[in-house]
């Protein structure tokens, strides 16, 4: 494993963390060669289904970083990437992909030696948890697809945008919602919409029956059934066939 | 554009030797040339140079060049340059990217040529995939109100009024007190030369007044604030009254005010000890009580003891109150009967003084570091003592002022933040206990005068400030600037600009200058008479928004409102481009310009990819 090289993608916001890494460089702080950076405006740009993307792609780590809470150059964009990444991670944690691989700082345009730290550190984590197992195992790849997909749902994206306003205004009962209600309640909804796109991900591949779903996502087939009535709701999801006594199902919108 | 055909040229820098003394340039070069729609590569001892950039755009012209990447040290200082060499021949500047090989790959793998010319193969070819994607933009051109409102009428606020004034430009100088002057209102004199704080307040106040540009509006602040660079609709509270306006620039000045160190140092526990700026007070006043003993504690509530950051000017605000009291106390000294408060005080008693002066080192700076000899030079010796962790008298006429105190006999005694001086009050009577470091032995005094040197801090408005104007504090709570050393007094936000205080510590010639600056700045858009922003902006594509408003909802700088359609629109030139909208959208309807989900994941992705070559 000595010789692993690992592939790790870094989005870097313009004002505080891309400036820290040129900081770094003027000061000539070393850290391994291992990282590719992306710069953004804020690092608020980068949603769950972008770093879940790459993931899918076989990136070995990713590392989102961002202005220090209180000093992004857009008022309050990191608390969102906060947010996003936060997704990102309880996705990640779902496919089984191992969530150590994804990484939030906040390095700061003062922070050079900082910087060098953190990725000193992030790359030495990737090199010890190995590469990337997701290229060799079609089976994450599924999963990860699913990730992407649930990532994008309207509900994870209007969850992850509303902590803010949630958890300090209430909503429109003014019911306020404490931090940790909020996490659960949204690591829940999470869950529900993974595995709504993983069947939809699986049976668009070939169609399925509740039971070979219920087996391939590891879940009890009475939850997969629910899952399955939801979708059919929407239209999501058709009958195909059925199969002596079992129906089988077939995504009508594209899987991931 | 899309199906049109890409030609890409690539140029790559050696920065001398910063570069290609760690990365192996012309095998890069020759690895880009394998990419994709790349139709010329090269390499240039200094592209940032006249020759490299002819090179460019001779290239674009004879390659017909429709991208161009550059490969050098950092976007965040030489993009604009290479943009604008592209526009001189004839290219958008949005069809130009820039990878970082210097700052970020060639400066911090200094040891590892091979690698870090993989490395900057792998950054090339996600340059190259960037470059492909991106399309050209046109920057829309908005009329500009020529007319500057000023937010306080401090030392700073008052010379951005002035300069914005004196350039033809209308300017509303909006002071929440009843009087101009800010800060410097409280003091007496100020440094070097014990000028008069008042005169000089005086002379800067008349100028103001009598500029028939300047309009003052006392008991006055800005309520609300709507609208961008070049059109800010704003609310006026003024003596009550709301007054709208309309201005194309805002200058922030609001300064800041002092630390109260609660339950530090024995504060409140006796009239006698007093702040930095409650001392200023009372020589202003001449309240000041009849002394023998006075001293100074540095960094109280500064540098870690609550807030983080060095207020920077107090060494020399207390080096000139020092100053002042030991070359001027007969002057200063309060009316008769007006510095009863300390009259009964016993006399000073400093034990073992005498050995303290036998063994005092010589400070650093030289001097009469320990010397207890006669204070002032006429009438009773006045002792003055300033307790420091070090004294920063940063720069030249501060550091005169140094030795020039220690000539008068101004002692300084240092002391750590993990052993300060303990003070107490005794039946009235101040003590202070405190470890003589360079002696290595417990002392005691006892002033009639401790005087704390706290630091300035934020103004108890200022988040309400930065939540009205969408500009950012830091984290010790003063507004933040967009780049320290670049951009020093604009805000990231175009169009509103920051100065004085309330950015940070500074004195008065500081204070000035950045209101210059500041002033100078905001008149580029009034002179220009229109506005460019940078065509960085998200757009909606409304036929897919649903208009379920999460993009308003996030949205920093309130750039985006719901059309007549119910469907989200963008202000272009309130954008700045963040991109929380469209990491938000639940529809993909947002589409970030220059910074697209396809753009970033193009690059990104090129990143997994393995170079071969
Ligand atoms: C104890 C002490 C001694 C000093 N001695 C010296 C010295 O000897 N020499 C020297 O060079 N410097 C000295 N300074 C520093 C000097 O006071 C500052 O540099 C100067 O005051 C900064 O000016 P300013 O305009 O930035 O802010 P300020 O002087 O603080 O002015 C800000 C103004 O804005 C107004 N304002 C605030 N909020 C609002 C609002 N929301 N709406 C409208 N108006 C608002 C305030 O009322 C005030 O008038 C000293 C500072 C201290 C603390």
């Amino acid at each position: 494993m000595s010789d692993f090289e690992p592939k790790i993608v870094v989005f870097l916001c313009n004002w505080c963390s891309y400036a820290g890494a040129d900081l770094a460089g003027v000061s000539r702080y070393q850290y391994p060669t291992n990282i590719r950076a992306v710069r953004v405006m804020c690092s608020t740009r980068i949603s769950a289904h972008i770093v879940l993307e790459l993931f899918k792609e076989g990136a070995d780590g990713v590392m989102v970083s961002g202005c220090h809470i209180g000093d992004c150059h857009y008022i309050n964009g990191n608390l969102f990437t906060k947010r996003r990444v936060k997704l990102a991670d309880d996705l990640l944690k779902l496919t089984g992909v191992e969530p150590e691989r994804l990484r939030l700082e906040w390095v700061s345009a003062a922070e050079g030696e900082k910087y060098s730290q953190v990725i000193t550190s992030f790359v030495k984590k990737v090199k010890e948890l190995g590469p990337s197992p997701v290229l060799k195992d079609p089976k994450l790849v599924t999963r990860l697809g699913a990730a992407v997909m649930a990532a994008k749902y309207f509900r994870s994206k209007t969850l992850t945008c509303k902590e803010v306003k949630l958890t300090a205004k209430g909503n429109v009962y003014e019911e306020v919602i404490g931090p940790k209600e909020y996490d659960l309640m949204i690591e829940r909804a999470i869950e529900d919409e993974y595995q709504k796109s993983l069947i939809l991900t699986l049976s668009s591949q070939e169609a399925r029956s509740v039971i070979e779903l219920a087996k391939e996502i590891g879940q009890p087939t009475d939850r997969i059934l629910e899952y399955v009535v939801a979708l059919r709701a929407k239209n999501m999801l058709a009958l195909d066939r059925i199969e002596g006594t079992t129906p089988r199902y077939r995504a009508t919108i594209g899987g991931a | 554009m899309s199906d049109e055909e890409k030609r890409i040229g690539v140029f790559i820098c050696h920065c001398g030797s910063n570069i290609a003394g760690f990365i192996d340039v012309p095998a890069v070069t020759e690895y880009v040339k394998t990419l994709p729609d790349v139709v010329f590569a090269t390499r240039n001892l200094y592209t940032c140079a006249d020759d490299g950039l002819t090179s460019i755009k001779e290239s674009i012209k004879e390659h017909k060049l429709n991208r161009v990447v550059v490969a050098a040290c950092t976007p965040r200082t030489h993009a604009p340059l290479f943009q604008g060499t592209c526009q001189e021949a004839g290219l958008n500047k949005y069809l130009f990217t820039f990878v970082n090989i210097r700052d970020q790959c060639s400066w911090v793998h200094m040891k590892e040529k091979e690698k870090a010319t993989e490395k900057a193969k792998d950054l090339l070819r996600m340059g190259v995939a960037r470059a492909r994607l991106l399309q050209a933009q046109d920057e829309v051109k908005v009329g500009v109100t020529s007319a500057a409102v000023v937010i306080g009428g401090g030392v700073a606020g008052m010379s951005a009024a002035l300069s914005i004034a004196d350039q033809g430009f209308p300017v509303r100088l909006v002071e929440k007190e009843s009087e101009l002057g800010g800060f410097v209102r409280n003091l007496s004199s100020v440094y070097q030369e014990r000028e008069d704080a008042g005169a000089l307040l005086k002379t800067i106040i008349d100028r103001v007044r009598s500029n028939p540009n300047i309009e003052v509006l006392l008991n006055s602040e800005v309520i609300s604030a709507d609208g961008f660079v070049g059109n800010y609709d704003i609310i006026i509270d003024t003596k009550g009254q709301e007054r709208n306006d309309k201005v194309g620039v805002i200058v922030l000045a609001t300064g800041t005010r002092e630390y109260i160190p609660k339950g530090l140092y024995g504060y409140g526990q006796s009239p006698n000890i007093v702040t930095l700026t409650e001392f200023e007070k009372l020589v202003k006043e001449r309240k000041l009580p009849k002394l023998s003993s006075v001293a100074f504690i540095q960094c109280v509530g500064s540098r870690g003891q609550d807030k983080s950051y060095c207020s920077r000017i107090c060494c020399n605000v207390s080096l000139k109150n020092a100053m002042n009291l030991a070359e001027n106390y007969k002057n200063m000294r309060g009316l008769e009967g007006t510095g009863a408060v300390v009259e009964a005080a016993a006399p000073k008693e400093t034990p073992s003084e005498g050995g303290e002066r036998r063994h005092g080192r010589r400070g650093r700076r030289g001097g009469a570091e320990e010397s207890e000899e006669g204070g002032a030079s006429e009438g009773p010796k006045l002792e003055i003592v300033i307790f420091n962790r070090d004294i920063m008298a940063y720069g030249v006429d501060h550091e005169l002022m140094y030795n020039k105190a220690r000539e008068k006999k101004v002692r300084l005694v240092r002391y750590t933040p993990k052993n300060i001086p303990k003070v107490s009050v005794d039946s009235g009577k101040l003590v202070i206990d405190y470890w003589h470091d360079t002696l290595q032995m417990q002392r005691r005094m006892t002033p009639d005068l401790i005087v704390l040197a706290t630091p300035v801090t934020s103004q108890a408005d200022a988040k309400e400030i930065s939540m009205m104007l969408k500009v950012p504090l830091g984290q010790d709570g003063f507004f933040l600037e967009a780049h320290v050393k670049l951009r020093p007094v604009d805000f990231a936000t175009d169009g509103i600009y920051v100065c004085g205080t309330c950015k940070g510590p500074a004195d008065i010639p500081e204070a000035v200058s950045q209101g210059i600056a500041a002033a100078s700045r905001a008149s580029i858009p009034l002179a220009r008479g229109f506005v460019q922003p940078e065509a960085l902006s998200a757009f909606v594509d409304s036929e897919v928004c649903s208009g379920c408003g999460n993009c308003i909802e996030v949205c920093p700088f309130t750039a985006i409102r719901k059309n007549e359609h119910g469907k989200a629109e963008v202000t272009i030139a309130a954008c700045k481009g963040c991109g929380n909208c469209g990491a938000t959208c639940p529809e993909n309807a947002i589409f970030m310009n220059n910074y697209s989900d396809e753009q970033l994941l193009a690059e990104a992705k090129a990143a997994l990819q393995e170079a071969k070559g």
